[in-house]
């Protein structure tokens, strides 16, 4: 049967061949691609974005089919997708998942790299292109999220749009060259609606395909951080410790993806809503530009950041401290392949230094993340400051002292010795 | 069960109630979405009353089917203006200006207000008004301060008065004044019914979806044993 098929196919293939390189580019990405062959749990995250980029792709498509992108018909329209489209509210809920679930995929992506220092040489200019995607999806989440047209859509937009305006001298004029108009309003609905469904997602294809084509030129690192290419078979040429890609990652990722859709169909047919997390509740209260709601939070994957904005008090009068102390928050982490020093790559052959530095730094970034969901005044008040308040202060510092510190940290600390081969 | 579960929670809804200035807890409203019965009773009351001046313009009639109802049932009990066809959604007897010009505000559209609220806050709601003379409309409730809604159900639950726990009137509890003309477990569990009406109508297809969820598990459960085994047999020959 399977060369009866092959039989069948190889004229198929042989016209296509000559007249398109698609049996080169099957081997060079998929049968003759050689990634390591320790690959671990961290490493099932990058195919999973991919996937899940996919699914968004997919639902997006069938969501404008029904949904209208104006300020008067918006809300009613995904209330419509909900109620009265067949199997709407699936593909609504599948793609609001999706977007959280597409931070968390790539969140756990970019803590490997950190693990394991996918970031070093030679594979800068890939983690490069993996910030700018992580930039351009963070901006097509805050364009999506106005979507919906509820409170927290609008009020949220607001917030962030007003950000742009604290910066100095041409802050409101870009606020309202962002907005289209002075606040928040149908204009600013329409834009958001075109970056959302066309610009942002032709400019993360590309950058998708960009960060794939660099990551197979270099080859894909490991829980080792040792390179591969160093123990080649003297006759075949191919890594002693490299396996192909296909068949043995793709039935490997296979498996992950199955797993990963069951968390995934759990949290869309058995709790869409997440606790608030995932659809926050005051979103199913239709945008009223009148009605500030009494607090305004931001999507659960934005919240480390909004702390870091919240704790940066104002100066001279100014909110740009915060506003540049978040974008800064964000902008650091391009240049981590320059600022980490150690000999070694991978946090296995680190020193308790490095592990005490990434600890803190995770512990750090996720309690930024918990109190970006709550009002300041959660934890009571400390000698007239509220505690949650002088919490993220600390952990900000701790935050920007990971980056500052980690030359020094990386040369300073003891590193273990590599191995010559990767290890089971 | 459930009898036994109301029971509690009648009992609560009138010696539970301390309100604290700027602060309330609310009752559990133990619902049940798959009780038809519960949820056509509760249709019942937000047909007859509530859509007095609430709208649920996101809610087609027909959409009672659901709760197994028949078009001929919705269009008996729930539709009086031969005008309104059972596709329709559910508009307000009264217009928004009327509204405005009769409490200040319009009432907000009820479509998918548990999803914003939730039971627990709808529930306690619907039984926290309470008499108050300073206010419009002569009612007051005690999770939602002079809220611009009167009560609409003192005949059955009959009128609750606010009896302050302290001197400076921080806090209080609510105490029957005049009974209503249900017990107090009888209008408790109307109220839950029109809780779980109004959850229904947040999301109509909320229990599709679990059906359809719990078959998509069991295949991804399947798939997934297949997956680890097509993944171990081929990599039996990676060392």
């Amino acid at each position: 049967m399977q060369l009866g098929v092959n039989l069948m196919l190889r004229p198929v293939m042989t016209w296509i061949d000559e007249r398109f390189p698609m049996s080169k580019m099957v081997r060079e990405h998929l049968t003759e691609y050689y990634a390591p062959k320790n690959f671990n749990f961290w490493y099932f995250f990058g195919g999973l974005a991919i996937v899940v980029l996919a699914i968004q792709i997919l639902s997006g498509i069938f969501l404008t089919m029904h949904y209208k992108p104006d300020a008067d018909k918006a809300f009613a329209s995904v209330e419509y997708i909900m109620r009265d489209v067949p199997l709407g509210w699936l593909i609504r809920y599948v793609h609001s998942t999706g977007a959280s679930m597409f931070f968390v995929v790539i969140y756990l992506h970019m803590f490997r790299a950190l693990l394991y220092g996918s970031y070093r040489k030679p594979r800068e200019l890939l983690w490069i292109f993996g910030m700018v995607i992580y930039l351009c999806l963070m901006a097509e989440a805050f364009f999506g999220y106005l979507l919906p047209w509820g409170q927290m859509s609008y009020w949220g937009a607001q917030v962030i749009v007003n950000l742009f305006g604290a910066v100095p001298f041409i802050g409101p004029d870009l606020a309202v060259w962002i907005r289209g108009d002075y606040v928040v309003s149908d204009a600013t609905l329409n834009r958001f609606f075109a970056l959302h469904v066309i610009a942002v997602p032709i400019a993360l294809l590309g950058l998708v395909v960009a960060h794939i084509l660099s990551l197979h030129e270099v080859g894909s690192n490991n829980p080792d951080g040792i390179d591969i290419k160093k123990n080649k078979d003297a006759v075949t040429g191919k890594p002693l410790d490299g396996i192909p890609f296909h068949p043995y990652y793709t039935v490997k990722d296979i498996f992950g993806l199955v797993i990963f859709m069951i968390i995934f169909a759990s949290i869309v047919f058995f709790a869409p809503e997440m606790g608030g997390y995932f659809l926050e509740h005051n979103n199913f209260i239709p945008a009223d530009p009148l009605k500030t709601p009494a607090h305004i939070a931001p999507v659960w994957y934005f919240t480390p950041f909004y702390s870091i904005l919240r704790a940066v008090p104002p100066m001279f009068g100014s909110q740009f401290p915060g506003v540049l102390a978040m974008g800064g928050a964000v902008v650091i982490l391009f240049l981590l392949p320059w600022l980490d020093r150690s000999p070694v790559r991978s946090i296995r052959y680190k020193g308790p230094l490095s592990k005490i530095s990434l600890t803190v730094f995770v512990v750090s970034f996720l309690l930024l993340g918990y109190l970006g969901l709550k009002p300041t005044n959660i934890w009571g008040q400390i000698g007239g400051a509220d505690v949650a308040t002088v919490v993220a202060q600390l952990c900000t510092i701790l935050y920007f002292l990971f980056f500052i510190s980690l030359p020094i940290v990386s040369k300073l600390d003891r590193t273990k010795v590599e191995p010559d081969r990767v290890t089971p | 069960m459930k009898v036994i579960i109301v029971i509690i929670y009648s009992f609560l809804s009138f010696s539970g109630l301390a309100v604290a200035a700027g602060g309330y807890s609310l009752n559990k409203a133990n619902i049940d979405a798959t009780d038809a019965e519960s949820l056509q009773r509760g249709a019942k009351i937000f047909a007859d009353r509530c859509l007095s001046c609430h709208a649920a313009t996101f809610m087609r009639y027909n959409r009672l089917a659901d709760i197994g109802l028949s078009q001929g049932q919705i269009k008996q009990y729930f539709i009086a203006d031969n005008s309104v066809k059972v596709g329709d959604t559910m508009k307000s007897a009264i217009d928004a200006s009327t509204a405005k010009q009769m409490f200040g505000v319009i009432p907000p559209d009820l479509s998918v207000v548990s999803r914003s609220r939730g039971a627990d806050w709808l529930y306690t709601y619907f039984i926290s008004f309470y008499k108050d003379d300073a206010t419009a409309t002569g009612w007051n409730n005690s999770i939602f301060p002079n809220v611009a809604m009167p009560n609409v159900f003192p005949q059955e639950q009959g009128v609750l008065r606010a009896v302050y726990a302290s001197e400076d009137k921080t806090s209080f509890n609510l105490e029957v004044e005049t009974p209503g003309t249900l017990s107090p477990r009888e209008f408790d569990d109307s109220m839950l019914d029109l809780t779980n009406f109004l959850v229904f109508m947040g999301e109509p297809a909320a229990e599709k979806r679990k059906q359809i969820g719990s078959l998509v598990i069991i295949f991804l459960i399947i798939f997934a044993f297949m997956a680890w085994a097509v993944k171990r047999e081929f990599w039996k020959d990676v060392h």
